[in-house]
């Protein structure tokens, strides 16, 4: 080796000269903490999948409805039970509209002359499953994204006052909050929906009334470790107000967490709401929604699995990618948790 | 520990007593009341009946009568699920089953839940790992009413290995309802083991132990394993309101004679004194659960001791 080296020639080499300002230049474009989160959460295919397939749900869930011929309380009598037929897949020998009938397969659309085809067949009063599957989509969907976000607005009000004032309030707010988080979820959902009307509003003040309780202490934990670092410190030496404290240094340290917090929100609101559908307090036929579908169709399990799989499997879908988002998010926006 | 024992211990009393009342005021606000039907009843046979259930005393008295009964462990008589039975004797009767479904449901979940949050921590960033990480997901992810038609249809209806519902043929009945409940604990102690388990291997005793030259086996086991097991106490309190949750619905997929089946039930029929024990019943349980795990972990990690509990 070191007569090799001694071997070249000495004028290919050129001695790099570095000046002292090039020395602290900064090579790379500087990274907010944003774009550093999305160019973590792109690494994570799990949670890049599942943010394509939600964001296809949703679509479908505003679209499904719209396109689909059929109203999603209309009923057809005589269209009753039918399975899944899709055109062109139908020739793969799924989707086919091939159903039991009295231990055989037969085409049940060859059989009760049905000249149209139902995607995803009809349910024990003919009426559409796509529409109904979409249409309840929306609606557990839109149940689970006003549940979380009042949760999280509450939890936020509530920890950021906690754990900003501190003392005596402090002291106060965390005792009521003890005493809250002690009431099982269950139990507090149970009886809330005991007392209201049936229907989304009742589901969601079930799902609000103590569901904040996580959301404000995360945030008040927070807020507590932020409020004592030396750059609050030095923004209060310099006259900032407490509201341009809180606005300007504390939240967007926190939003991370916020955010976090928000999307294993969303998972366990879908849950419950379909919890409650299926034990009977949910919503009132004929609205519907994923839970209601699916207890609709387990009366049917043994004769029309189709009308508890779709429903089932779009619920599933949806609890999995938002778990994935979540972790993906999780450890995106706070790469210090994950190790 | 004592002060906190007793700190919590109140805390506990307070929660328990600001449910019961609010079941109380819910009980006399909903309809359905043992003289619903006043209207048929002549006044004197209104006021047996009043005086049967209490009804005829002013609301205070009614109220401090209903918290007496309750902490000597009486929850009232059914309206109408099971006319006049004492709804303490109710759930008492239908105990046995939930508790055996709930207890095998947890001992498998936790057991196959450490087994492979072990596993995929030893083999980290394998297959493995992704495999075992993907079962966890899916097992948090897909409810237990979902996962539990499941069985029942490809288990009980397709293949017949299990009774498809109903409580008649002894353990055979109970595999399928138990397997549907250890899909919560199960993921939820494979992700945690598995976290737990990857903190305690990068930590400096076990390169120690590694350095004094102890094979792969006596480090996994007998250094990293009882360490990241500790911690996992704590999650079972989340775990036990899963079961419970879970409980109710699987309960009632397989027509299993259980509390959860009862209370779901007495929903449909809107019997409310059951749904109030009940509810009742199962905040005593939970929050006793609790408590029992907040203790024991202060118990077995002194560190918790100072915080004085976990935040």
């Amino acid at each position: 080796m070191t007569q090799n080296l001694e071997k070249l020639p000495k004028g290919s080499f050129e001695r790099i000269t570095v000046s002292a300002e090039q020395a602290e230049r900064i090579s790379k474009p500087s990274v907010s903490f944003w774009q550093d989160a999305w160019y973590r959460l792109r690494k994570n295919k799990g949670a890049l999948v599942s943010l394509v397939l939600f964001a296809l749900i949703v679509i479908m869930s505003f679209l499904g409805p719209v396109i689909s011929p059929y109203e999603p309380n209309a009923q057809t009598i005589t269209h009753a039970n039918l399975p899944p037929k899709i055109p062109v897949i139908e020739n793969l020998g799924i989707f086919d509209g091939v159903g039991t009938l009295g231990g055989k397969e037969v085409d049940l659309y060859e059989l009760k002359k049905v000249e149209v085809n139902y995607w995803f067949g009809t349910d024990g009063l003919g009426r559409d499953m796509f529409s109904r599957v979409w249409k309840g989509t929306q609606v557990s969907l839109f149940i689970a994204f006003v549940a979380a976000a009042i949760d999280m607005i509450i939890g936020v009000i509530y920890g950021g006052i906690s754990g900003y004032f501190g003392g005596r309030v402090d002291d106060i707010m965390q005792r009521i909050v003890e005493i809250l988080t002690g009431i099982p979820n269950l139990v507090v959902v149970i009886l809330f929906i005991l007392i209201m009307d049936p229907g989304i509003l009742a589901i969601i003040i079930a799902l609000t009334i103590t569901g904040w309780t996580g959301m404000s202490r995360v945030v008040r934990g927070q807020v507590l470790k932020y409020k004592s670092q030396e750059f609050v410190l030095a923004s209060r030496t310099l006259g900032a107000s407490d509201s341009r404290i809180i606005w300007k240094h504390l939240m967007p340290n926190v939003l991370g967490i916020i955010i976090i917090n928000t999307m294993f929100t969303i998972p366990s609101a879908i849950f419950f709401e379909a919890f409650l559908s299926f034990i009977g307090l949910g919503l009132q036929a004929p609205d519907a929604s994923l839970g209601t579908l699916i207890n609709d169709g387990y009366k049917l399990i043994q004769y029309q699995p189709h009308i508890l799989a779709i429903p089932a499997v779009v619920l599933s879908l949806i609890m999995i990618a938002f778990n994935l988002i979540g972790d993906g998010l999780r450890d995106a926006l706070d790469p210090k948790m994950k190790d | 520990m004592a002060r906190y024992i007793g700190k919590r211990l109140i805390y506990m009393f307070i929660t328990l007593a600001l449910i019961a009342t609010f079941t109380f005021f819910l009980m006399k606000i909903l309809p359905g009341s043992p003289v619903a039907s006043a209207d048929k009843l002549s006044p004197e046979q209104r006021a047996v009946v009043e005086a049967r259930y209490g009804l005829d005393k002013p609301l205070p008295v009614q109220y401090f009568d209903y918290m007496f009964g309750l902490a000597q462990g009486d929850l009232g008589i059914s309206i109408n699920q099971f006319k006049g039975a004492n709804v303490t004797d109710v759930i008492q009767s239908r105990m046995g089953p939930s508790a055996q479904i709930g207890f095998q449901g947890m001992l498998l979940g936790t057991f196959l839940g450490v087994l492979l949050g072990m596993i995929a921590a030893l083999r980290q960033n394998t297959w493995v790992d992704y495999s075992s990480t993907l079962v966890a997901i899916v097992g948090i992810s897909i409810p237990s009413f979902v996962f539990a038609s499941m069985l029942q249809y490809f288990f009980a209806l397709k293949l017949e290995w299990f009774p498809v519902a109903l409580w008649k043929d002894g353990f055979m009945s109970s595999v399928l309802p138990s397997i549907a409940l250890a899909m919560f604990p199960l993921a939820t102690a494979a992700r945690f083991i598995r976290t737990e388990m990857i903190e305690v291997l990068g930590s400096d005793y076990i390169t120690l132990a590694r350095a004094k030259g102890a094979s792969g086996s006596e480090i996994a086991f007998k250094h990293a394993f009882r360490n990241a097991l500790i911690p996992l106490i704590t999650v079972l309190g989340p775990m036990a309101v899963g079961i419970l949750t879970g409980s109710l619905v699987v309960e009632q997929i397989f027509a299993i004679p259980g509390i959860g089946e009862q209370f779901v039930k007495s929903i449909m029929v809107n019997d409310f004194s059951i749904i109030m024990g009940t509810t009742i019943f199962f905040s005593v349980f939970l929050i006793v659960v609790i408590l029992i795990v907040d203790i024991l972990y202060g118990i077995i990690d002194p560190r918790i001791r100072l915080s004085g509990g976990k935040s």
